[in-house]
């Protein structure tokens, strides 16, 4: 099954009872604040334009109450739009039919939430096949192909294990067989590893890498972590006050922040394991000199790859071993540090 | 009155409609209600045919067999509801003392009442629960109608339904019925809009009809309150087959009431007694069957 993008169109989302009449005056230039005091309505969503790459993983980033939650609830719909589109290979997920809706939530999306959501009167195995059951697929069928996902994140044996008894990384686990089970196209996951401690998180984040690799959906990822962020996504989008304020690469996030709030974010940020060998290598002047470093090697790997081999050179290759750079551990370490200019102002 | 000599006589006494109006139209309502009630009695006694057939025939079942079929089969659901030893042996201790005293039979026809009211009450009361945690209007609805069935004194709406049905054991159920059922519904409604609303959105996430929803999250998780309106409604009816045995229904009620009557107070507490026995085998067993149905959330992880 080829994976299919995912475009946002000029969404739209504005809560309370009359919604709908506001969107003009908001597309006019009605603030969030002014909306609110004057007309007791929250804006939540405004203009968001996001193309999400088929098969990539997709980061939709901000702080609490930016409104990217709300976002990813109008890709499977949980929440309907105010104005604007959600296209998938080609039709609008808000014109849907109740019916239509029902199939392209069983069949094409599945979803990892904060809190779990898992059902505590079902053990993990009855949790994990809850897609297929309500698919109608057999229960034998569905219980070898639950069997296989709980394997793979790791909970074999815990299959008769209530939720309950499960610490808060291992019920994630169990909410990303369960979605993954589902066989869907696209994989949401709203916040799914705020509530789980540092190291836990790290290691789902490599679980879900690991996955992405073979399976190729198109993820869309929740997240207020930045380091959280640059690690998974294939593109990344800032939202603040329910508007996309930087949407790119995470190297181009970090490199060319779009302003002071997105600079104070990215100030903290290991650069080093950001930023590609690519990004800073100078022309070749002559021959190719030191070790090779492939393309797409992170800074902080190929200063390690030189310190370990004593060398202040080194060239970058691309993947056919040809020469197309030059590096040396000066221009790594300044790329590595965060620049004068953004600490003033972040400051 | 002093006052009144200086008030128009309109503020001093209340202008209340004149008594023959007043008359006029409460004779006109009784005898409306008379009338309709003498059009329809044959659709009504063929409607409620069926309940009086099961009253009769669980009552007959509880009544003729055996008093140690009866013991042993309390005994196998108590000890295989609770799983508890104590409230098994409670309960042998209790039916043996009341046989004792010569109540079995009276007894039995009350469990009979009891079992049959507790049954109707969840076919009405669990749908109508459903409804309402759906819809704001229907709650709007249902409350207040809620309130009146749970403070109108029972003797009331014992007069429109021995009116509608006579006197037997079938006005018998619905008054019981009327009382019990209130505590059902609130706590159905209660239960399914206490369900976790991120729980219900992974539900709709992943694609579920309003049944499949229904099925597998609202009402599995609403159960433990749920069972809780259950017990309400088995306590209630148990408090009300007394009332009841007023418009003909047996058993310990009407025990009660001959003794009420007649003051034989040793044959009231004794009665009393045994009603408050059953009780508390029901109260014991249905609290801990529910929960049992909840150990899955009992062992939390540290």
């Amino acid at each position: 099954m080829a994976s299919h993008a995912i475009e946002v169109k000029n969404l739209y989302k504005i809560f309370g009872p009359r919604g709908r009449d506001f969107v003009d005056q908001v597309k006019a230039g009605l603030g969030k604040t002014e909306l609110n005091e004057k007309h007791g309505h929250v804006l939540g969503l405004q203009d968001i334009n996001i193309s999400m790459p088929a098969g990539g993983v997709m980061v939709v980033m901000g702080l609490s109450g930016s409104g990217k939650s709300t976002l990813i609830r109008h890709i499977n719909r949980l929440i309907d739009p105010t104005a604007g589109e959600v296209l998938y290979d080609g039709v609008d997920v808000c014109k849907m039919s109740e019916n239509d809706l029902r199939e392209f939530r069983r069949h094409k999306t599945a979803m990892v939430f904060q809190k779990f959501a898992l059902l505590p009167h079902r053990t993990i195995i009855e949790n994990t096949v809850y897609g297929l059951e309500i698919q109608g697929v057999p229960e034998a069928e569905s219980r070898k192909r639950a069997q296989g996902w709980i394997e793979r994140v790791g909970l074999k044996g815990f299959e008769n294990h209530y939720p309950n008894q499960l610490s808060g990384g291992m019920q994630q686990r169990v909410g990303l067989a369960r979605a993954l089970t589902n066989d869907a196209d696209i994989l949401l996951m709203d916040e799914a590893y705020s509530a789980l401690d540092p190291l836990i998180r790290v290691d789902m984040q490599t679980v879900l890498l690991d996955l992405q690799k073979e399976l190729k959906k198109t993820v869309v990822f929740i997240t207020h972590d930045l380091d959280e962020a640059l690690r998974l996504g294939d593109k990344i989008a800032i939202l603040r006050d329910g508007k996309v304020i930087q949407q790119g690469t995470g190297q181009e996030i970090v490199l060319k922040p779009a302003d002071e709030y997105i600079t104070a974010f990215v100030k903290e940020v290991n650069r080093g394991r950001v930023i590609n060998v690519e990004t800073i290598m100078k022309p070749l002047s002559g021959n190719a000199e030191g070790m090779p470093i492939t393309i797409g090697t992170v800074l902080e790997s190929a200063a390690r790859m030189m310190t370990v081999a004593s060398l202040n050179v080194a060239h970058v290759v691309d993947a056919n071993g040809k020469p197309v750079g030059s590096l040396d551990l000066g221009t790594i370490i300044s790329a590595m540090v965060t620049p004068i200019g953004h600490q003033l102002q972040a400051a | 009155m002093a006052i009144c000599s200086y008030l128009p006589d309109l503020l001093c006494k209340f202008p209340a409609i004149d008594e023959t109006t007043i008359r006029m139209a409460r004779k006109s309502v009784d005898d409306g209600f008379k009338a309709l009630v003498r059009e329809y009695v044959n659709i009504i006694d063929a409607l409620v045919q069926p309940l009086q057939w099961f009253l009769n025939y669980l009552e007959r079942l509880f009544v003729n067999s055996p008093w140690i079929i009866i013991l042993a089969l309390m005994v196998a659901v108590v000890y295989y509801g609770s799983r508890d030893i104590r409230i098994t042996i409670g309960t042998i201790v209790s039916m043996l003392l009341i046989g004792l005293v010569g109540l079995w039979n009276d007894t039995m026809v009350t469990l009979a009442m009891v079992t049959v009211c507790t049954f109707i009450a969840i076919i009405v009361g669990l749908p109508i629960g459903i409804l309402m945690a759906r819809s704001e209007r229907a709650q709007s609805i249902i409350n207040p109608i809620l309130d009146v069935m749970q403070t109108m004194p029972s003797f009331v709406y014992l007069i429109p339904v021995v009116m509608i049905f006579g006197i037997g054991k079938v006005p018998g159920l619905i008054a019981v019925v009327i009382y019990a059922v209130p505590p059902m519904i609130r706590l159905t409604n209660l239960g399914i809009r206490l369900v976790d609303k991120e729980v219900l959105e992974a539900a709709d996430a992943f694609g579920s009809s309003p049944w499949q929803r229904l099925k597998n999250v609202q009402m599995p998780l609403a159960l433990p309150t749920i069972m809780a309106g259950i017990n309400q409604t088995i306590m209630m009816s148990l408090a009300m087959v007394v009332v009841a045995s007023m418009v003909g229904v047996g058993g310990l009620g009407r025990n009660v009431l001959q003794a009420i009557n007649n003051q034989f107070f040793t044959v009231g507490f004794f009665n009393g007694f045994a009603l408050v026995a059953i009780a508390i085998i029901f109260d014991r067993t249905s609290q801990a069957y529910g929960k049992r149905l909840q150990k899955h959330s009992e062992v939390i992880h540290g």
